[in-house]
């Protein structure tokens, strides 16, 4: 085993900030070597990501081509294409999909070791996830971008706040993402088995977060109410508006903020569930 | 008979377990449906935005969907579990279900019946329905065969894919969601008319690798319509012979996988 792992600091009394700040980032570096090990299954998921970056670019372009205008729903030829590749790039650093860790492990009743580590679970896991999602973003960010570059004409970002707007767009839909996964997984506690949850999660984050179609095709009062009313939009559909720079400067930023809003209530409502969820454990096993 | 018994017991062992959370199952029945009513849905939303994609109508875009989707959720529904080929390979899992006196496929499909993707054919068909309804098909007892034939041939041809992907794993474990590109991404292929994909693209799934003749050529020859694309009319009677094909292809596959196979050992 690494060493290091044995090596990551607990949090001391003498400086409390420090070390706190010490262990997230061991705990980050963790999640990052931990997805790391995984070279081939991350060749393999990025052929996929490019597969269906070109089964959805020629359907959105196709649409464009009769569209009335050729700009469905304000988007540009060169901006869908640039939305359709940006968004397979990003679609595997917010891991929408397929993170059962924590159900899992309230249904086997580990999540007892997590409850006796002296890190909160939502900090916890946070930080692997944040290490999992930098992962993602140097190995698998990349690839679609480069593969839609090279076959299509993309949309090049003309304002100077754009790519820092997209990184911040970024980071907060990885939170976001990953507090929306931990309340999904955390009906465990109630349920058992997640399993339904998690389906209506996989189906409706998908959807109405813009990875099939830009959201902009829905009437006009729908793609309001969805994002002002879920943070589903702001997993993809907010980056992917701001690097393709659907909007005015002013909205740009605007859309941004308000992923910032849902960061902090989302994150909130995951330690409240976890807390509620302390309180009538009952750990599972003999 | 011993056979049979074995494998309804096998089946019936795996809807007691699906079902014994039973709020849980019914969300997933449902949550199932859901995903194959959102591929239909992404079609409608896509004809707000124009009135014809790749020079089809909304209502043949629907009968194309609908083919496709049929089709699709019939294999998923009985074939589409063997994706978990990999996890079995990789715990050697496999090794119980070859020492047992039945064939392996089988037994694999029934060890994991997903019977919460259940509605999902019936959603499928339902749209299969009313598109069939809302066209204006000009009957011939040669359309009326093609009709029947093509959803069964369907999901003959998707449920070879599910098992060529699958068989993979018997040579690359670590082949995680590459499948997924030919599975699903077949099943979006299909859902639209080929005549929206760019050259090369389209040349490798429609028909070097067949996608075209699951739900597309055989809708033009259900509407009496000309291939945009220039292949002759009759090209849609293909399709259950294109099926038969990818499913003795997949069959090859299959028995040189299981051959290949050797245990991850103790």
């Amino acid at each position: 085993m690494d060493q290091r792992d044995a090596s990551v600091p607990t949090i001391s009394r003498i400086s409390p900030f420090r070390a706190s700040a010490t262990t997230f980032g061991a705990l980050i570096g963790s999640g990052f070597r931990r997805y790391a090990t995984y070279r081939q299954a991350t060749i393999a998921g990025t052929f996929t990501n490019i597969v269906f970056g070109f089964l959805r670019c020629y359907v959105l372009l196709a649409v464009a081509e009769e569209a009335v205008g050729q700009r469905p729903a304000g988007y540009d030829a060169g901006q869908l294409a640039l939305y359709v590749w940006v968004g397979q790039g990003l679609l595997s650093v917010i891991g929408i999909w397929g993170w059962t860790e924590l159900a899992d492990r309230i249904r086997s009743g580990d999540i007892a070791a997590d409850l006796l580590r002296p890190i909160a679970p939502v900090t916890g896991f946070l930080a692997a996830d944040l290490g999992r999602a930098l992962h993602a973003m140097m190995t698998r960010f990349g690839p679609p971008l480069l593969a839609g570059a090279v076959f299509f004409p993309l949309h090049t970002p003309a304002r100077w706040q754009t790519v820092p707007l997209f990184a911040v767009s970024v980071i907060l839909a990885v939170i976001i993402c990953f507090g929306c996964r931990y309340v999904v997984n955390a009906t465990a506690y109630w349920l058992q088995d997640a399993r339904g949850p998690i389906t209506l999660w996989t189906l409706g984050s998908g959807v109405l977060g813009g990875l099939y179609f830009p959201l902009r095709l829905f009437p006009q009062e729908v793609a309001v109410a969805l994002w002002v009313a879920t943070p589903l939009p702001s997993l993809l559909q907010t980056p992917l508006d701001v690097i393709a720079e659907r909007d005015g400067p002013a909205l740009q930023a605007g859309l941004v903020a308000l992923q910032a809003v849902w960061a902090v209530v989302v994150l909130a409502l995951a330690g409240l569930v976890q807390r509620r969820a302390e309180r009538r454990l009952v750990v599972q096993g003999g | 008979m011993g056979d049979l018994r074995a494998y309804a017991a096998l089946g019936t062992a795996q809807l007691r377990s699906a079902t014994s959370y039973r709020t849980s199952f019914l969300v997933e029945l449902f949550g199932n449906m859901g995903a194959t009513v959102f591929d239909v849905v992404t079609v409608l939303v896509l004809f707000r935005a124009t009135p014809a994609v790749g020079g089809f109508s909304l209502r043949e875009a629907v009968l194309i969907v609908g083919l496709s989707s049929a089709g699709f959720a019939l294999a998923d529904l009985t074939i589409g579990n063997v994706d978990r080929l990999k996890s079995y390979v990789r715990a050697g899992t496999l090794d119980a279900v070859l020492v047992r006196p039945l064939p392996a496929l089988p037994q694999l499909l029934l060890m994991d019946l997903p019977v919460r993707k259940a509605l999902r054919v019936v959603f499928g068909f339902v749209v299969l329905g009313l598109a069939v309804a809302a066209n204006d098909i000009d009957w011939t007892p040669g359309r009326v065969l093609l009709m029947a034939l093509t959803p069964i041939a369907a999901a003959a041809f998707f449920g070879s894919i599910f098992v060529i992907s699958a068989s993979l794993a018997f040579w690359w474990v670590d082949s995680g969601e590459l499948g997924s590109a030919f599975t699903y991404g077949g099943r979006d292929f299909t859902s639209y008319p080929i005549s929206v994909y760019g050259g090369w693209f389209r040349g490798l799934f429609a028909y070097a690798l067949g996608f075209g003749f699951v739900a597309y050529q055989p809708a033009l020859a259900l509407l009496g319509r000309p291939d945009p694309l220039g292949l002759p009319a009759w090209s849609g009677y293909l399709s259950p012979l294109v099926a038969l094909g990818a499913a003795a292809l997949a069959a090859v596959v299959w028995r040189t996988g299981i051959r290949h196979y050797r245990s991850t050992g103790s």
